[in-house]
């Protein structure tokens, strides 16, 4: 065990440190442009100086780096600040699967201009009658010659306003049990028949969408995996969503909390004085420190080769709540004013609101924390199922309460 | 960066694993808490005999030279065992304050027979109810006579030698080693929550003893100390908390109700979820805690104290939350659930309270930060 850089990794720090001390965005890059746009950007000038999915073989723009170096690379990387979060499901979740359950045509297609950032996917799986229950989707592929005709609903599709392709989990065979009726495709997202309708959030932001398809054509050769073994894929992208979306990621934080506890005054002592602020921070600390940590044992983990398994379920279990609670504990300390809200991050008021805000919908977005809870109680601790009153029976023949 | 144990290592898991499964099982605990001695001096001679008592001392002073990333693990494997073995209170903390703080003479004397386990050696800190604190401590040496009360010493029925705090100023205290079998120490034995691990009052009436070291120490040093005991103490809470989820998995699995095993209930599920969420943030932490203290990291003081909170957190509620899946069994002195529910609180209480390592934390984040800016 060493949680310092061999000689290696040192040097193959150095040489992140200084590209990116090198080739950081200016104001000037990023004047007037959309938070989408300088996304765009920062993804290709790293891709065009081999930064960008590192991990990922040459021949698809990546270096062929080790997980270790992804974790200094990220570590690098986090100390500027440069939006990643659109690229997150593409890169993180879309194209390991691509990898794994595509063609070789279709790897060469797609995984540069995901790597480059020229294109943007998103993930089609939840619909209004699947969300948690994701294997009960009714989205219908029919094989027609060597295509595919999709018709159906998808519904929390984030970013599928922005995305140029899709990977979409669709029911192909309703007579036979519901995990056995699935096939996965990639989808065009701008093809004739696609129709995104943004939703509006409890935050007043659209990030997420509902998509119709009406006889949407999808070459056969989109397919990804067998007819049938749509479940197979989608597990690959959800395995690699714990990896994707764990514990990371910016909002209100122990720093955030400690700035806070130091500025503001309980009792006319400074916050950070008072012992139950201080025993609030340390519990906050636990975990966030935890989950830093827990990340980095899951990188040696796949290291040694093995897969992302169901116990780093617990990034977003625990950080999604955490950055609630933290949010929340904040704006305590702010007394009234914590109420106000404000678009400056550098202000004391700012990102606490902001994360209290949207800290709901990472509790529910990518598996609720009653799903994660789920997965640890039966996948990691080997717990019964509880009994499924749809288990083995054809698809159409589940009972619906309609 | 690598951030597993090596294969070695593992392997040295794996021995001790297989070791106490045979030298301490369940029967040998329930012997000493239904017994009236405080801990279970047969399984200490085996435990000296594997040498784990002399892991981390340097093979100069007859010990293996091993690091703390082995001691970690024996730590690890004690806490699941719920060993009744002064371990922590001779091997954490006054074998480790003989080596940061004694002088060559002591570490000569000492040291080897701490390492064979044939010596058993204690830390006495508290006098009384609440905080122990520079500024607070009444015990005296002058002159090498030691007088004051302490109370609780962990194991302090069983313990040979004592590393004794005295007072000294608000910032700095004093160290020193005294022998117990001498007619200027009394030792009344106390009651616990837990039994199989003796506790003592012990009173030093001018009793003999020598200063550890050369003068006096620090309050930062003496933290250190606790830092280093507080890194090792989380791998057994953490051991701890480990089996007793393993205990409440295994009854939730045979045990059934409205026909199906309880474990099937999500109430169950989640609950016993939650307990593997905390263990494994615990995990975590103690993974960097064991890197900080076996690499001497300038980060010891934070990854101490998150490892030590990670820890008390975890092993509370997994011992609480076995009983509560066992249901009233769990409540029953037949079954084993106790053994956990009352070793957690316990070693939650020795080094220093949940709120007091928060406190200790924060502290070192905001140190953190200053050094930062």
């Amino acid at each position: 065990m060493d949680f310092n850089d061999t000689p290696e990794e040192a040097a193959f720090r150095t040489e992140a440190a200084r590209w990116l001390a090198d080739n950081q965005l200016t104001a000037q890059d990023t004047e007037g442009l959309s938070r989408l746009a300088i996304a765009k950007l920062w993804q290709k000038r790293k891709y065009d100086g081999g930064w960008a999915c590192i991990g990922w073989d040459e021949q698809y723009g990546g270096r062929g780096a080790t997980p270790i170096q992804r974790v200094i690379w990220g570590q690098e990387e986090e100390k500027y600040n440069v939006p990643s979060r659109f690229f997150v499901i593409g890169q993180g979740m879309i194209a390991p699967t691509i990898m794994a359950w595509s063609s070789p045509e279709c790897c060469d297609r797609f995984l540069p201009k995901l790597a480059s950032g020229e294109e943007i996917w998103c993930q089609l799986f939840s619909e209004p009658a699947s969300g948690s229950d994701l294997a009960a989707l009714r989205t219908k592929a029919e094989p027609e010659g060597d295509e595919w005709v999709i018709n159906g609903q998808k519904i929390w599709t984030s970013g599928a306003h922005y995305s140029d392709y899709g990977m979409i989990v669709t029911r192909t065979d309703p007579t036979v049990a519901k995990h056995k009726g699935l096939t996965a495709f990639l989808v065009d997202m701008k093809a004739p028949g696609v129709e995104t309708r943004p939703i509006k959030q409890l935050t007043g932001d659209s990030d997420f969408n509902e998509v119709y398809f009406t006889d949407v054509r999808v070459p056969d050769g989109f397919r990804l995996g067998d007819v049938g073994q749509g479940w197979q894929v989608a597990l690959t992208t959800l395995m690699n969503e714990r990896l994707a979306i764990g514990g990371g990621g910016s909002g209100a934080d122990v720093p955030l909390a400690m700035k806070i506890a130091r500025e503001v005054t309980i009792n006319d002592q400074p916050a950070i004085k008072d012992s139950a602020v201080r025993a609030k921070i340390a519990n906050f600390h636990v975990l966030e420190a935890g989950l830093k940590y827990n990340g980095y044992r899951a990188l040696s983990a796949l290291s040694r080769g093995d897969l992302p398994g169901p116990e780093n379920s617990i990034g977003k279990l625990v950080g999604a709540p955490k950055l609630q609670d933290i949010a929340s504990f904040c704006m305590d300390l702010l007394e009234e004013h914590g109420a106000l809200w404000s678009d400056d991050f550098e202000s004391l008021t700012g990102m606490a609101q902001r994360s209290y805000m949207g800290a709901p919908g990472l509790r529910i977005a990518g598996g609720t924390d009653e799903i994660m809870t789920n997965i640890i109680a039966e996948r990691v601790l080997g717990l019964p199922q509880d009994p499924r009153a749809d288990k083995g029976i054809p698809f159409n023949e589940v009972p619906t309460g309609n | 960066m690598n951030f597993e144990f090596s294969e070695e290592q593992l392997m040295l898991r794996e021995q001790a694993r297989g070791f106490l499964a045979q030298q301490c099982p369940p029967a040998k605990v329930r012997a000493v808490l239904d017994g009236d001695q405080g801990h279970d001096a047969d399984l200490w001679a085996r435990v000296g005999e594997m040498g784990w008592t002399a892991t981390a001392i340097p093979e100069a002073y007859g010990g293996l030279g091993l690091g703390y990333y082995e001691l970690a693990i024996i730590a690890e494997e004690l806490g699941r065992a719920v060993a009744p073995i002064p371990f922590s209170s001779s091997v954490y903390l006054a074998t480790e304050a003989l080596m940061a703080f004694g002088n060559e003479t002591q570490k000569a004397r000492w040291l080897p027979v701490l390492a064979s386990g044939e010596c058993i050696a204690t830390f006495a800190h508290a006098e009384g109810p609440g905080q122990t604190t520079a500024s607070s401590l009444a015990t005296t040496l002058s002159d090498n006579t030691l007088s004051g009360s302490k109370k609780p010493v962990v194991d302090g029925e069983c313990a040979h030698i004592a590393v004794v705090t005295c007072q000294s100023s608000s910032e700095t205290i004093q160290l020193c080693l005294v022998e117990l079998d001498q007619d200027s120490v009394s030792r009344q034995p106390l009651q616990t929550l837990d039994f199989s691990r003796g506790h003592a009052a012990i009173d030093f009436t001018n009793a003999a003893a020598q200063k550890l070291g050369d003068g006096a120490v620090s309050w930062r040093d003496f933290e250190a100390l606790l830092d280093r005991a507080a890194v090792l103490m989380a791998w057994e809470q953490l051991g701890l908390a480990d089996k007793a989820l393993e205990q409440a998995c295994d009854y939730a699995k045979q045990r059934y109700a409205f026909g199906r095993p309880i474990g099937s209930f999500q109430a169950i599920k989640h609950k016993l979820a939650g307990m593997y969420v905390k263990n494994a943030i615990a995990r975590s932490n103690a993974y960097y805690g064991a890197w900080a203290l076996a690499s001497g990291s300038e980060s010891l003081p934070l990854a101490a104290a998150t490892a030590r909170v990670a820890s008390i957190q975890a092993s509370l509620h997994a011992a609480q939350e076995n009983i509560q899946t066992h249901g009233g069994m769990g409540f029953t002195w037949e079954f084993d659930c106790q053994f956990y529910y009352r070793r957690a609180k316990l070693l939650s209480l020795a080094l220093g309270s949940e709120r007091h390592w928060q406190d200790r934390l924060v502290t070192a984040l905001e140190q953190q930060t200053a050094t930062a800016a």
